[in-house]
């Protein structure tokens, strides 16, 4: 099963949408709850950065019997250095974005911590594209 | 699906009196109830009792089951654990001794307050909150919290504190303390009177590997009406009821809203939920892990927690007031803590809490994306509006529904005007779908 979904950079409100949306559909085809938890909180975490940093972007989840891969694709300012933005507590998102509670620097390294894979492509000035995936056992 | 529940039934549907007007079937958070032949019809293992579907009942057709009074005489001691709210149900018109006059009157040789167990709970839960790794920790105070959280939020089943309600602890010194009066067990009655029915059921199918010493419940509305009776006229003798009603600050106002919050050390983050929706609302929040530094959550199912349940008399945010007022004057603990301490102060751990049913297309993942699929599709179908002239709650209740075969997508009103425009149903079958649904509502 595919779902689609579109993120706007800077809509706060609405982060959060798709990854609600996800786990209404996890919990009624019976995932451990346990993995739901996971997923929930790596997609979350990822819809925040497209909001925080990127223009736009678009989250596309496959779900078979085995797991979950959730892509999230984003046209924005690209990742200069990948190894250093998963450093915990880096962080490059602006004082109106922290002033929300957002840009710990805590994003990257929690989706890694609540992911069986995470695979980050990113070109500087087009934007990033975040494959994650969960197993169901 | 109706009889193959394990679960107890504190709710009954009165088919005879019903009129499957669906008031009940719109309140339902769990969208539990459909309507069908023209009644409505409960999802057992979807209902957690929390009552909406009673308050909005216009037709008083549903029903609290309830104990059989005359069982209290079974027991030669018999004692009643009274929630204190029962007593500002009468406001200031009558006495405290006189109510418990009339208990005694009434047939019970004891009355004990079920708050004395409180202060115990609190001392168990400021010790455990702070080295608790699961945060925020849920307090298992409201039986329907508890089952909501089984029906519908089983990741959280981890958070709930590990110990039982006061009730239990309460019920527990009292049995214990018979029994260290050398007096056999089958003598002794203990009933606790109850304000709604999540309480009932959590006595007659208790959660977690717990066995409770209740021996039954006497609803509040019931015994009510009875000292009421009985005070108008004059109808009772003072006797020898043996009365133990302290309670601490905390105890009074423990079961009114943000009673637990209270009775938390400073240094516990609490936050307290009343009102169905709020809780389920807030319940999402934890799951996605949204609420950032919160220890402990009180949660209640009911408007103004328990002076809102179904069987308490008055108004709720009287007996609130009432309560809160009364317990200003009280002192921080009950004078016999210590004794309860070293009663109940060992057996306080609720037990394992399992989750309930909330595979609902069935066990296989693969089988259940494949449903979800389609109910993904025949939802984009659906109008949307969400008019339950099916029968079901929503469009997309509908939609689960006919994938799991209890319902056809004809009983949609649209998808029949779709389908007899394009003649593949005529205005006959339409009416038989829709006699099918909600009976006959008219004549010829």
């Amino acid at each position: 099963m595919t779902l689609q979904f579109n993120v706007e950079g800077g809509d706060f409100a609405r982060a959060g949408y798709a990854s609600s949306q996800i786990k209404k559909i996890l919990k009624e085809i019976g995932v451990d709850p346990d993995v739901i938890k996971h997923v929930v909180v790596a997609l979350y975490e990822a819809e925040v950065n497209i909001v925080a940093h990127a223009y736009h972007g678009v989250i596309t989840a496959d779900i078979e019997k085995e797991g979950i891969r959730i892509v999230l694709d984003d046209a924005g300012p690209g990742i200069p250095d990948i190894p250093r933005a998963m450093e915990r507590g880096y962080s490059t998102a602006s004082p109106e974005v922290r002033e929300m509670g957002f840009g710990a620097g805590m994003g990257l390294p929690n989706m890694k911590d609540n992911t069986d894979s995470l695979d980050i492509e990113s070109v500087v000035g087009k934007g990033t594209k975040v494959t994650m995936y969960n197993k169901f056992e | 699906m109706a009889d193959s529940c394990p679960y107890y039934r504190g709710l009954q549907i009165l088919t005879d009196v019903c009129v499957g007007c669906s008031h009940c079937m719109r309140s339902c958070p769990t969208k539990a109830l459909r309507v069908s032949g023209g009644k409505a019809r409960l999802h057992l293992d979807w209902c957690i009792e929390c009552s909406r579907c009673y308050q909005v009942c216009e037709h008083r057709a549903i029903k609290v089951m309830d104990d059989d009074f005359g069982n209290i005489f079974n027991y030669k001691y018999r004692i009643l654990l009274v929630p204190m709210l029962f007593f500002s149900q009468f406001g200031d018109g009558i006495p405290q001794k006189t109510i418990t006059d009339i208990i005694g009157d009434l047939g019970f040789t004891e009355v004990r307050a079920v708050e004395q167990g409180c202060d115990l709970v609190a001392e168990k839960l400021n010790e455990y909150i702070p080295d608790s790794t699961v945060r925020p920790v849920i307090s298992t105070y409201c039986p329907s919290v508890i089952r909501l959280i089984q029906v519908r939020f089983p990741s959280l089943i981890m958070n709930l504190s590990p110990y039982i309600p006061p009730l239990e602890v309460t019920a527990q010194y009292v049995k214990r303390k018979y029994e260290n009066a050398g007096i056999p067990s089958e003598e002794v009655g203990i009933f606790y009177v109850t304000p709604c029915v999540a309480k009932i059921a959590s006595i007659k199918a208790p959660v977690g590997g717990y066995t409770t010493p209740v021996t039954g419940c006497i609803n509040m509305d019931l015994l009510h009406d009875k000292v009421l009776l009985k005070y108008k006229r004059k109808d009772f003798k003072e006797n020898g009821i043996k009365v133990s009603l302290e309670v601490s600050r905390n105890g009074m106002r423990w079961s009114t809203t943000r009673g637990e919050k209270h009775a938390m050390k400073k240094y516990i983050n609490a936050m307290a939920i009343d009102g169905i929706g709020h809780v389920m609302e807030i319940l999402e929040k934890t799951e996605n892990d949204e609420l950032d530094g919160v220890d402990f959550l009180e949660l209640r199912a009911c408007d103004e927690s328990c002076s809102g349940g179904i069987l308490v008399r008055g108004n709720r945010f009287q007996i609130t007031a009432d309560m809160h007022r009364k317990s200003e004057s009280l002192p921080d603990k009950i004078p016999m803590l210590n004794e309860y301490r070293e009663l109940c102060g060992d057996s306080m751990l609720l037990g394992k809490v399992e989750p309930r049913d909330v595979k609902r297309y069935g066990p296989d993942i693969d089988l259940a994306i494949k449903k979800m699929e389609t109910v993904r599709k025949l939802r984009a179908e659906l109008p949307g509006i969400d008019c339950g002239s099916c029968g079901a709650p929503s469009c997309e209740a509908l939609a689960e529904d006919v994938v799991n075969g209890e319902r056809t997508i004809e009983n949609c009103i649209f998808m029949q005007l779709k389908y007899e425009k394009s003649g593949s149903l005529k205005v006959k079958n339409v009416v038989d779908i829709m006699e099918k649904i909600w009976g006959k509502k008219y004549d010829s």
